[in-house]
């Protein structure tokens, strides 16, 4: 037992402590050094998601049901690592476009509605007031255990008249703090880098508290897991709670709809949108997030079992209240340090929850509630009014402290009635409501006002029905019998078992029923006709986020305002000098010195709206600027031409992009071309290199030798006669290779003539051999004709082909022994080709030389014993045979003799010429 | 003393040329046919010219010279070097490579007669 002084007392410091934290991360926001821009720091503060529910009642459900707390917490672990797309979306989306909270999310996609934004925040505040009431209720009977007003059961005695609840104290205390730093000024972004560092430091507080008292019970009062697990397993009811058994009492069903709840709540809690969304000063924290939060749930549920399974050990079932086993396990064996410990985490989790929901709600009701019914009704005295942020500022305030006091009044009238104890998951179940219109619209274009409207207000009837009204009969408020037998005795309409759905628990078969509702009227209502202009544009704009990028999509608004009428409508909202920071700043990133420079263009007007939103919502200001913008927003047809245009401009660069390939494979192509003539250039280079040189070197001959007859009229008879025979035989060369250069330029240029005759290749070989003999005789070399009796005839150029024996046939007589050589002549046809293989006995040609041979001026054998040739030969023999569609080529191994063999098709395109 | 020129060509007929002309001079005069064979006799015969050409079998005129002037023994040979490539960077090349002049043919005689003879005298 403690005084109440010292609970009050260390209550009291605990939240100084977090107004200095808060205070300090305001001020250090200020100064340009945020503490919250750290990954470490927005994983903890998104562990607002667990409050006190989580704090006392985890260990509540483990007790009655074993694993069955499980989902709440698999839930969030699943959806940030498979859904942080979807989460980094939202952010982008909301850093774009200044949306302030889910309302304004919603209320922003489907055209800036005001009626949107009021219905969500409208379910918002039903869903959650009752949640806000449950965590007064922990501080409370939190507070009443630690004081002693209980019996020996710790069942709560006393409860004190209104004005004397402390809880009372505690909820003004947390409006108080919640007014102070929540709305202490009014940014464009709605962002509270102080609370949000507040938030952090709680959730550590409150998992060291948590694990001090798991530390504390595990090992002080056990021996270890094992040992609390061996005792648990000897009772054969505890035992039940350590059996995984699959299903339970949920079925798998259960356990997927549960999940599902979870990883929809994570998202969709206006405080967790506050915070992963709203508050979110950089992306990439999200990354680290993904399994630090997870690390945080993991951490902060390890010892909910051991706690549970060691509460009902020592008080026994059905005695005391799992859900204080936390408090009362330290109090039951004195240790009241302990329990004050385990108190203050139980207040921080409370507290996170309260301040941060309540900040989101009251900007929620602020901006979606009750200043468009304002703007409605008093829109002159609005327009008269100079300054309208405390205006503003009052109304958040008001609604906190309204918040607040339902909460209270809430907790005051619910007692221990069982609409208060399961709220927490009721309250998941209606935020689930929001899912299908915020996915849906940031993924579908085709979502309308209407299929919102009809979606949420689906969703949301059938949750009231199925859940919230059955829980007021079960807490004796209503007749429970339409419970029994549905209303007006319609058996099919009984609200936890509709159109006679059974076998899910109350949370599944509502969760089913109201999404398929939402879902349906969503889709089908929007389907009913085609998205207007304004819902278009921000539907484009929300899908495409990460396509447009920051990129302000000024076009939508048509026509510019004065922008003397743009800031002063701007200042009334948000005061002069942040206005005038503002559009300094914007001024500023667009070259210019003054505002009044600032021409009134869309983008100005858009940027005007967009710093509205942050302060009134984005319907609001929509409103508000049109007022002093002379335009109407574009209708469907005008934001359809400038998406065409979009569209256009893409469709353009992606030609752009498809020229640019061509360009860059057509550089290509040029500078394979340019390395091929470059190669060719070479090739021609060498080529008259070459010629130049077997020029010469006859003319060096021609030129010495009669030089020195001219200059030496003595020289003897015989030598006279030696050198004139070298002069003629080399000037014969030089007129063979003068020849045979043109004759090679012509063939290889194309300009060759040809005369194509029917040919009997018998008679041409046979005309060759002839024409040779001499040759061969002089050798002392032998010449054998091997010709069938007659082959087809052959169309083509006789003498070219004359050229091509003759060619083969001296070159043969050439290479042979002196004396001793022999050549055979084989002519064969097979039908389709005739084949003519001169085969030598000379010394063949080593493989290395083979291919050479047919290169221009490589005359292969003994240089030194080289006979005349030009070494043009064989090159144009190969040529011409090629000419006729036929191949020309050597066998030889060295030492015995070489065979040079040429094919034509007996058919050939080059012959019809 | 008579000078000792050899004349190392591959085509005979030019042999015959330049082998008359030295002869004239009074030179005495030996030939080879290929790069290998010209190294083997200025090594065998130390002549005090030698008339290169470039292009020849089995060792280029460029290799020749280059085995030459790296036998600092044979240092005091002449070497005019002929060759039917009239391109500028055979010239350079040759002479980089130690030779000590440079025809292109077809030479005039008169021309190489009088290139040797002073490259003799000095």
């Amino acid at each position: 037992m403690l005084p109440g002084w010292l609970i009050v007392g260390a209550s009291f410091a605990y939240l100084l402590l977090l107004f200095a934290v808060a205070y300090f991360g305001d001020r250090r926001a200020d100064a340009g050094r945020s503490v919250i821009d750290n990954p470490w720091v927005f994983s903890l503060s998104l562990a607002v998601y667990c409050t006190a529910w989580t704090y006392f009642g985890s260990v509540g459900r483990a007790a009655s049901g074993g694993p069955w707390f499980l989902p709440t917490y698999l839930g969030p672990t699943l959806g940030l690592t498979l859904a942080w797309l979807v989460v980094l979306k939202m952010i982008r989306i909301a850093r774009s476009y200044r949306v302030t909270s889910i309302a304004d999310f919603v209320a922003s996609r489907y055209g800036k509605s005001h009626l949107l934004g009021g219905l969500v925040t409208l379910i918002a505040v039903v869903g959650i007031v009752p949640y806000i009431a449950l965590q007064l209720k922990a501080i409370s009977s939190g507070y009443a255990l630690l004081v002693g007003e209980h019996d020996p059961l710790f069942r709560i005695e006393s409860q004190a008249g209104w004005w004397q609840d402390g809880t009372l104290y505690i909820a003004l205390a947390l409006a108080a703090f919640t007014v102070l730093f929540g709305t202490r000024h009014l940014d464009t972004t709605e962002r509270h880098e102080g609370m949000v560092a507040a938030i952090a430091f709680e959730s550590v507080v409150k998992l060291f508290a948590f694990l001090a008292v798991g530390i504390y019970v595990t090992y002080w009062l056990y021996d270890g897991f094992g040992d609390l697990y061996a005792r648990a397993a000897a009772v054969p009811e505890l035992h039940r709670l350590l059996a995984f058994d699959g299903a339970g009492r949920l079925g798998y069903g259960g356990w997927f709809a549960h999940v599902l709840l979870a990883m929809l709540s994570i998202i969709f809690l206006p405080r967790q949108f506050q915070i992963a969304v709203v508050e979110n000063v950089n992306e990439q924290h999200l990354r680290r997030a993904t399994w630090v939060f997870p690390a945080y749930l993991l951490a902060i549920n390890i010892f909910v079992i051991p706690i549970a399974i060691g509460g009902l050990l020592h008080f026994g079932r059905g005695t005391v209240d799992p859900d204080t086993f936390v408090l009362t396990l330290p109090l039951a064996h004195g240790q009241s340090a302990l329990a004050l410990l385990v108190f203050i985490g139980g207040l921080s989790a409370a507290t996170g929850m309260v301040i941060v929901e309540a900040i989101a709600l009251s900007t929620m009701v602020c901006n979606d509630l009750v200043m468009p019914m304002l703007l409605r009704s008093r829109r002159l005295d609005l327009a008269r009014e100079r300054d309208l942020t405390g205006l503003l500022l009052g109304i958040r305030r008001g609604a906190i402290v309204v918040l607040l006091l339902l909460g209270y009044l809430y907790f005051r009238l619910a007692g221990e009635a069982y609409a208060l104890v399961s709220i927490g998951l009721i309250s998941f179940a209606a935020v689930a409501q929001f899912a299908p219109v915020v996915i849906g619209g940031m993924y579908w274009r085709g979502g309308t006002r209407e299929g919102a409207l009809a979606g949420l207000l689906a969703g949301f009837a059938v949750w009231v029905y199925t859940l919230l009204l059955p829980s007021f009969a079960k807490s004796g408020w209503l007749d429970p019998g339409f419970l029994e037998h549905g209303v007006l005795g319609l058996e099919w309409l009984k609200p936890e078992q509709l159109f006679g759905l059974t076998g899910l628990d109350n949370i599944s078969h509502a969760l089913f029923w109201s999404l398929l509702a939402n879902i349906g009227c969503y889709v089908a209502v929007s389907m009913l006709r085609v998205p207007t202009g304004p819902e278009a544009t921000q539907g484009a704009l929300f899908v495409d986020v990460f396509r447009s990028g920051a990129a302000a999509p000024a076009s939508f608004w048509r026509t510019g305002a004065e922008a003397g009428e743009l800031v002063p409508l701007v200042a009334r909202f948000l005061g002069q000098r942040r206005t005038e920071e503002a559009f300094g700043a914007y001024a500023r990133s667009h070259g210019l010195q003054q505002v009044s420079e600032l021409k009134a263009d869309p983008e100005l007007v858009h940027f005007a709206e967009t710093l509205l939103a942050g302060a009134i919502g984005s319907a609001s200001a929509r409103v508000m600027v049109s007022t002093v913008v002379q335009a109407e927003p574009l209708g469907l047809g005008e934001v359809m031409d400038i998406l065409d245009e979009a569209s256009q401009v893409r469709a353009y660069s992606h030609k752009l992009e498809e020229k640019s390939r061509a360009l860059e494979a057509a550089t290509a192509e040029l500078r394979a071309a340019n390395e091929r003539l470059k190669e060719l250039d070479r090739l021609k280079d060498d080529f008259m290199s070459s010629v130049t040189h077997e020029l010469r070197t006859p003319l060096t001959s021609i030129r010495a030798l009669s030089e020195m007859m001219l200059d030496d009229p003595d020289i003897d008879v015989e030598d006279r006669q030696r050198f004139l025979g070298i002069i003629v035989s080399e000037a014969v060369r030089l007129s063979r290779l003068v020849n045979q250069v043109l004759d090679m330029a012509k063939i290889e240029s194309g300009h060759a003539e040809w005369h194509n005759t029917d040919i009997d290749l018998c008679e041409l070989v046979r005309h060759s051999g002839d024409a040779t003999l001499q040759l061969f005789r002089d050798r002392g070399a032998e010449l054998h004709l091997h010709l069938p009796e007659s082959v087809p005839t052959l169309r083509a150029d006789h003498d070219r082909l004359l050229q091509v024996m003759l060619n083969l046939l001296s070159n043969a007589a050439k290479f042979v022994p002196t004396g001793s050589g022999r050549v055979d002549v084989t002519l064969s046809c097979d039908g389709e080709r005739l084949r003519v293989a001169v085969k030598d006995n000379g010394p063949g040609i080593e493989p290395a030389q083979q291919p050479v041979v047919f290169e221009k001026f490589r005359q292969g054998g003994d240089e030194r014993s080289r006979p005349q040739g030009t070494g043009l030969g064989l090159p144009i023999s190969r040529q011409i045979v090629e000419h006729f569609g036929g191949r020309l080529w050597l066998e030889s191994v060295p030492g015995e003799g070489a065979t040079f063999s040429f094919e034509l098709p007996l058919k050939s395109a080059a012959g019809e010429g | 003393m008579d000078k000792k020129v050899l004349i190392a060509d591959d085509e005979q007929n030019i042999v015959i040329s330049l082998e008359f002309l030295m002869k004239r001079e009074g030179y005495q005069v030996e030939v080879a046919n290929d790069g290998e064979e010209a190294v083997r006799r200025i090594r065998a015969s130390r002549p005090d010219l030698v008339l290169l050409d470039v292009m020849m079998p089995k060792k280029s005129g460029f290799e020749v010279c280059q085995e030459i002037r790296s036998d600092p023994e044979m240092a005091g040979i002449r070497i005019l070097m002929l060759t039917a490539k009239g391109r500028d960077t055979e010239v350079a090349k040759g002479l980089a490579l130690g030779a000590d002049a440079y025809m292109t043919k077809p030479f005039s005689t008169r021309e190489l007669v009088d290139k040797v003879r002073s490259l003799l005298e000095h």
